[in-house]
């Protein structure tokens, strides 16, 4: 690539990719999660580097710490909770340190607007012993990033650099004035058992240039470029990183600033001399009061989360209501805002219309009479039990279609169904997971089923992508993340190989086989698997004969509208589907359905 | 120079997303520092959207905050209401009269909102509403999609921004075969506007 001298308009994400390769990144590794994705969306794109969706974020850092122990440079990057997933590896490529650049990107979700749990991964780097970046916006992103394989290298460590949602999907401005560099062109592993082999004679030594690197860090953390002091009134002075920092400098315009591109470890020196400098200290920070905490733990006198909220993200009238309410801005500056619009319906996230997910939930909601679960007012068990998972199908559990009893992290279905089944419960249970997520964590928690004599009932629902990430490649799609033809794992084959001995591939479009399907194996005292295959329809691309509804036939009697579709509406009681969001002929679930034969294609029924 | 804090919503799969960035690249071109973040929850399609873009000398926050944005530029009727507060007092709200019911609106479950409830959303906060048949003129046009270059266009009546710069950002996100059509779209966006400005 050429070096140009351009301003671009990038996310977070799309400058977090630019600049990894204009580092130099080698392999970049990855697997799909919101806010992270499309980092290694981007990247898959430059075809002179490897980049690849791993199975999971583990996989993906040890691919990652490989690829580093060679001398390459190499960056892995994932979700907030993906990093609990690649815990281990990640603690592993502290101690054992690296050869070439090793950068892990965790972005983290406050306000949790597509994950699980609200987790602040700042924690991490503190447990780990390693640096910890945090651009506040995609320029500080592009200009950070060689900063962090260069840190990496010269201190042997990895550096956790951390995005969250509003850095790694908000757009701005980046200067692109760099070209690619690669520093280590022909990588090369050398042997080195007290480096690699952490046996305990090995590690414990490891251990004791763990604790002289983190001291050596620190002092470099206090000449760091990105911690930089903007005096402004002596009155007040914040602390401040990432996102935060660009709602507190818009809402204190005046103030002195002390704000940290690196926080871990952080520099005492310059906090202590900015402390000094300034009447009252205080520090805006999303989620948890870690700098708060690691100040405090300074002996410098310093507040926070008495005010700014630890839940949620911020912004500024939330910095701003707050900073009134403990003293810090004049009553007048309270933000007059008039409420949202009363009486306005809400509009929750849904299936697609056509989704191959809709009609194994319409049968899990007819067997198990899960309608019937809202309606009553004391704590009963569900007559049919159903462990959900993530992606997707997790949407579900909203009405009308109230198919999942959890839902806890990826792959978990699998193992809560079993012990629920072990416990003893008298209902059914079944779990449902995605088959992205299958390969990610639900193999071992099948083999684990198998192995301990389960009898519950696995419904792996494959739509031959990772959807809800936005339809990356996965091992059972053919295609690799840069787009060549690659292997198929065959899920049914894996499933046969790992013991179970009922094994359903079922047309997801074809609900009186789904049915049929789940009361045989929901009777059968063993582990069964049921594939529910079909495409996802965002990835359909044609789209013929959109259904209608007969008027004359049709009585209102709701079966298709609790299918949750949003193609299918009502308008003064007249049930009609609107044919721009209809599939038609690629899923027909509602046609089937339908008591009164009111709905059909043309050409059909009239 | 001057600012502009827009929101731009609607409901996922009506090309919220792509109108937000057209806009975001047309204000760098013309010189402004931009910010631009969208909101779209889990959903792949059918969720409610919402896309802030602030254009200014310079730009800190990413997030426009409520009773600030001074155009509300919605794809959709119901979600102009939701977004209503975010508009500052004398604003712009320029709505696409389209109703894509919700759920629970075809369930029986909640109402949608009549025409005058929209419009008294709205109009707490400014008399500048124009609703706008952005939905028709895409489908007299032959092609729903080009819904969103009807809205940039109505947009483009009031954002500092030149002609020019417009369509040259344009160019560079659509292909080729599919650009003869949007400036059609654009240019009668902007003429809707353009008639019926005093109101």
């Amino acid at each position: 690539m050429n070096k140009v001298n351009t301003l671009q308009l990038l996310s977070g994400n799309e400058a977090l990719a630019l600049s990894a390769y204009h580092a130099g990144v080698q392999v970049a590794t990855a697997y799909p999660g919101t806010p992270s994705t499309e980092i290694l969306e981007n990247l898959s794109r430059f075809k002179d580097i490897h980049a690849e969706w791993s199975t999971n974020e583990k996989v993906a850092m040890e691919v990652a710490l490989g690829a580093a122990y060679t001398g390459a440079r190499a960056m892995v990057s994932m979700k907030h909770v993906g990093l609990n997933v690649a815990a281990d590896p990640f603690m592993a490529a502290s101690i054992t340190g690296i050869i070439g650049g090793l950068v892990v990107i965790t972005a983290d979700d406050p306000q949790i607007h597509s994950s699980q749990n609200e987790q602040d991964n700042r924690h991490y780097a503190r447990l780990a012993k390693v640096p910890m970046l945090e651009p506040s916006d995609s320029q500080e992103i592009y200009d950070l990033i060689p900063l962090a394989f260069d840190m990496s290298e010269q201190f042997d460590t990895p550096v956790l650099v951390r995005t969250t949602m509003r850095i790694a999907h908000s757009k701005s401005v980046v200067n692109v004035k760099r070209s690619r560099t690669v520093k280590n062109a022909q990588p090369a592993f050398h042997f080195n058992v007290q480096k690699y082999v952490m046996l305990p004679v090995n590690a414990l030594p490891r251990h004791v240039l763990v604790e002289k690197r983190l001291l050596k860090l620190a002092d470099f953390s206090e000449t760091f470029p990105f911690n930089q002091i903007t005096w402004g009134k002596r009155d007040l002075g914040i602390v401040t990183s990432g996102v935060a920092y660009q709602y507190a400098r818009e809402v204190f315009p005046e103030a002195s600033f002390l704000k940290l591109g690196m926080t871990w470890p952080l520099p005492k020196k310059l906090i202590k001399k900015f402390a000094d400098g300034v009447k009252r200290l205080i520090v805006i920070e999303e989620l948890d009061a870690f700098l708060q905490e690691n100040i405090q733990a300074m002996g410098i006198k310093v507040t926070g989360k008495e005010f700014i909220p630890l839940v949620g993200e911020l912004n500024t009238r939330i910095v701003t209501d707050n900073c009134v309410g403990a003293g810090l801005l004049p009553e007048s500056e309270t933000v007059k805002v008039i409420p949202p619009a009363s009486g306005m319906p809400r509009r929750p996230p849904l299936l697609c219309p056509g989704c191959p997910h809709t009609g194994i939930y319409s049968v899990l909601n007819t067997i198990g009479q899960r309608s019937k679960l809202l309606e009553s007012k004391e704590p009963q068990e569900p007559k049919l039990i159903i462990a959900g998972d993530i992606g997707c199908y997790t949407l579900g559990a909203y009405p009308p279609l109230n198919v999942l009893d959890t839902t806890a992290c990826m792959g978990a279905g699998i193992g809560q169904a079993l012990g629920m089944e072990k416990a003893g419960v008298k209902s059914k249970v079944v779990a449902v997971i995605g088959d992205s997520t299958f390969m990610h964590s639900g193999i071992t928690g099948l083999i684990n089923a198998v192995y301990n004599d389960g009898h519950i009932t696995i419904l792996i629902l494959d739509n031959h992508t990772t959807a809800m990430t936005g339809h990356q490649e996965h091992p059972g799609t053919g295609l690799s993340a840069q787009g060549e033809p690659a292997a198929i794992v065959d899920i049914e084959s894996l499933v046969k190989g790992i013991g179970v001995k009922d094994v359903k591939v079922i047309n997801a479009f074809d609900i009186k086989a789904l049915r049929a399907g789940v009361k045989d194996s929901l009777e059968r005292p063993e582990v069964s698997v049921i594939i529910v295959r079909g495409n996802c329809a965002v990835k359909v691309k044609k789209r013929a004969n959109p259904r209608a509804v007969d008027a004359e036939k049709c009585t209102q009697c709701g079966t298709c509208l609790r299918l949750g579709c949003a193609a299918i509406q009502t308008k003064d009681g007249v049930v009609s589907i609107d044919p721009t969001l209809c599939a038609g002929d690629i899923c027909t679930i509602c046609e089937q359905l339908c008591p009164q034969k009111a709905i059909s294609g043309p050409g059909k029924g009239n | 120079m001057k600012k502009m804090d827009l929101l731009v919503t609607g409901v996922g799969g009506q090309g919220v997303v792509l109108a937000s960035d057209i806009i975001g690249e047309t204000a760098i071109a013309a010189g402004f520092d931009v910010k631009k973040t969208d909101t779209l929850g889990m959903a792949q399609r059918g969720g409610s959207v919402v896309s802030h873009v602030r254009m200014a000398p310079k730009v800190w926050s990413p997030l426009i905050r409520e009773g600030q944005a001074d155009l509300l530029l919605a794809f959709e009727k119901l979600e102009a209401a939701r977004w209503s507060h975010y508009l500052r007092p004398g604003g712009i709200a320029i709505v696409n009269m389209y109703e894509q019911p919700p759920l629970s609106v075809s369930l029986g479950q909640e109402k949608y909102p009549a025409q005058d409830e929209i419009a008294a959303a709205l109009k707490r906060q400014t008399d500048q509403v124009y609703f706008v048949d952005g939905t028709g003129q895409a489908q007299k046009l032959g092609n729903v999609r080009t819904l969103n270059l009807f809205m940039l266009g109505c947009f483009a009546a009031f954002a500092p921004l030149e002609i020019d710069i417009w369509k040259e950002s344009i160019s560079r996100f659509l292909p080729e075969n599919l650009r003869e059509i949007n400036f059609k779209a654009f240019e009668i966006g902007r003429k809707e506007i353009e008639g019926g400005r005093i109101r």
